[in-house]
């Protein structure tokens, strides 16, 4: 496995957990932060920071071409013609929220079908639940195969004339099955529906082309790819974003207001209401660069380095560990979910603490996919830039120690 | 930052606590019960559902069923021994007591008996939940009825 290097750019790598060296098995769930990103926040709070859009004053120049500067370098990632289809939110979440609400109203009807799948993040989901509640449309599932792949064999008859919008993530949080987005796009936008991919998972890890993949709107959040907490991104076509209505009303994403009426900036300010986080979001533009420079085809393809020699590692192990998702890494990105025999995740995880590696147990924000893979969580060891070989062998041997201690229990 | 004083592995994984994870007390659902609850940890998905039969204001038996993480399910079994036969004012008291220990009050160790094994958790935050679990389905089912 090639050594990216970069594990000495993350403070945070340098800590005692229990006396033990951090082994940090959870950027799913959100990634670690460089040098250069922790700076960045510090030295914008010391040296520029003014709100932006307003003054015509220096530091609200400074503080304005930061926050637009980090527009386009996120445009530019993941191939956005322009940097006015870059709308800045809080989170995937409120991405995916805005979508449901914005869009989803003005355009959903009673009897109008919204397709997702069962690999979604709970926040792939409520947002349309919320919708079909308020509107009374309906919510219908591509299926997923044994394998953790979604089962494509019947999406012709799936994307009806009723499909509204289609919406699922790039990379299960879970399963780690990376989909075939651009197929499923592709169909959902011939049939006149909306395409939204939950790219999360996706933007972090793998290269992302938004033109090449034609699709309607694309979200992702700047934490879980070395940015800091508090900025989410949903990009959208055009055409999209400048027919779709406001989504919170305020300042910011005013053009006039009179006593009885008002008119809106155009995308992507529309969007973006109140003071937006500009300090954050600044930051984010420098591990955007930070990315850029290891090149993202580097991030991937040490991904699936590491995954691969996690699961052989996993493999080896004398027990019947139950490893979900895909089993080809072309179809998988760095995400380990696994049911240990007799041992609930929640002790799996308190074991590993104590030998300081971090890793996750629970449901994962996606209890409809436990409910399918019949188990009430899971424990689930995830993979970024950083890690390296010796992460994976601590993980191993502090699993193989857990066994033995809860062994009795298993069997 | 950091712990004062850093937790020992054994400190929460008891002997005693394991030993009801194992081989667990009172494990099924009673027929026909006065009380039968299921509660239910969103966080981590643990489950425990409690059937009890009252008689003269007291458990004369109590049966847990559930899944989750060992401290979720010694927890459950351990309650179902220390329950039965206690009238509902002292599984009240006692209630109270358990939950003040996990909060990290000194308990009546008199009071408590074997759930003292139970101590430990009271320095993990996050389990703290687990162990309670199954004394707030105890609650709720005493509740309403």
């Amino acid at each position: 496995m090639k050594d990216m290097s970069v594990r000495s750019d993350f403070p945070i790598m340098d800590r005692l957990i229990h006396d033990k060296p951090l082994t940090y098995l959870d950027s799913a769930a959100t990634s670690q932060k460089p040098a250069v990103v922790i700076d960045a926040l510090a030295d914008f709070y010391r040296n520029n920071n003014a709100n932006v859009h307003r003054g015509i004053y220096t530091l609200s120049e400074e503080s304005t071409l930061a926050y637009e500067t980090a527009r386009v370098k996120v445009a530019n990632f993941i191939n956005a013609g322009s940097e006015e289809q870059i709308i800045f939110t809080r989170n995937t979440t409120e991405s995916l929220n805005l979508i449901a609400y914005a869009w989803g109203r003005d355009n959903i009807k009673e009897g109008d079908e919204i397709l997702i799948t069962p690999m979604e993040h709970h926040s792939n989901m409520i947002p349309w639940m919320l919708l079909c509640k308020e509107i009374g449309c309906k919510l219908k599932y591509i299926s997923i195969n044994e394998d953790g792949t979604l089962d494509l064999s019947n999406l012709d008859e799936l994307i009806s004339e009723n499909t509204k919008i289609v919406s699922l993530t790039h990379m299960s949080n879970v399963l780690g099955t990376i989909n075939p987005i651009k197929q499923i796009i592709e169909k959902a936008n011939k049939a006149g529906a909306l395409s939204v991919i939950d790219g999360a998972q996706g933007a972090p890890h793998l290269p992302v082309d938004v033109i090449d993949l034609d699709v309607d709107l694309y979200a992702f959040s700047a934490h879980k790819m070395l940015g800091p907490t508090g900025v989410g991104v949903l990009y959208g076509k055009e055409k999209i974003l400048s027919a779709m209505s406001p989504f919170l009303g305020g300042g910011e994403m005013i053009d006039e207001v009179y006593e009885d009426r008002f008119t809106t900036k155009e995308a992507p300010w529309k969007f973006e209401a109140g003071t937006p986080n500009f300090a954050d979001v600044a930051a984010f533009g420098v591990a955007i660069d930070y990315l850029d420079d290891i090149g993202m085809d580097n991030v991937r393809q040490h991904e699936i380095d590491i995954t691969q020699y996690a699961l052989d590692q996993v493999r080896k192990i004398d027990r019947d560990i139950t490893v979900f998702g895909p089993k080809n890494l072309d179809i998988r990105g760095g995400v380990l979910a696994f049911d240990f025999p007799g041992v609930h995740p929640h002790d799996v995880a308190q074991m590993m603490d104590w030998d300081g590696v971090q890793i996750r147990a629970g449901h994962h924000c996606a209890q409809p996919l436990m409910r399918r893979l019949g188990v009430s969580a899971t424990a689930r060891a995830s993979f970024y830039i950083y890690n390296n070989q010796e992460d994976v062998d601590r993980f191993i041997d502090s699993l193989k120690k857990g066994g033995e201690f809860f062994g009795d229990a298993s069997r | 930052m950091m712990p004062q004083d850093e937790p020992k592995f054994d400190e929460l994984y008891r002997e005693l606590i394991l030993d009801h994870y194992r081989y667990p007390h009172n494990r099924g659902v009673l027929e026909k019960p006065d009380v039968d609850m299921q509660q239910h940890n969103p966080v981590c998905g643990d489950e425990i559902r409690l059937t009890a039969i009252i008689e003269d204001g007291t458990i004369s038996q109590i049966e847990f069923m559930g899944q989750g993480c060992s401290i979720s399910q010694a927890s459950a079994s351990m309650l179902t021994d220390r329950v039965t036969g206690l009238e509902l004012t002292d599984v009240d008291a006692l209630s109270v007591e358990f939950r003040n220990m996990l909060r990290g009050d000194d308990p009546d160790e008199q009071m408590m008996q074997d759930l003292m094994a139970l101590q430990g958790v009271s320095k993990y935050p996050v389990r703290v939940k687990c162990a309670v679990l199954a004394w707030d389905t105890l609650q709720k089912a005493l509740k309403l009825k």
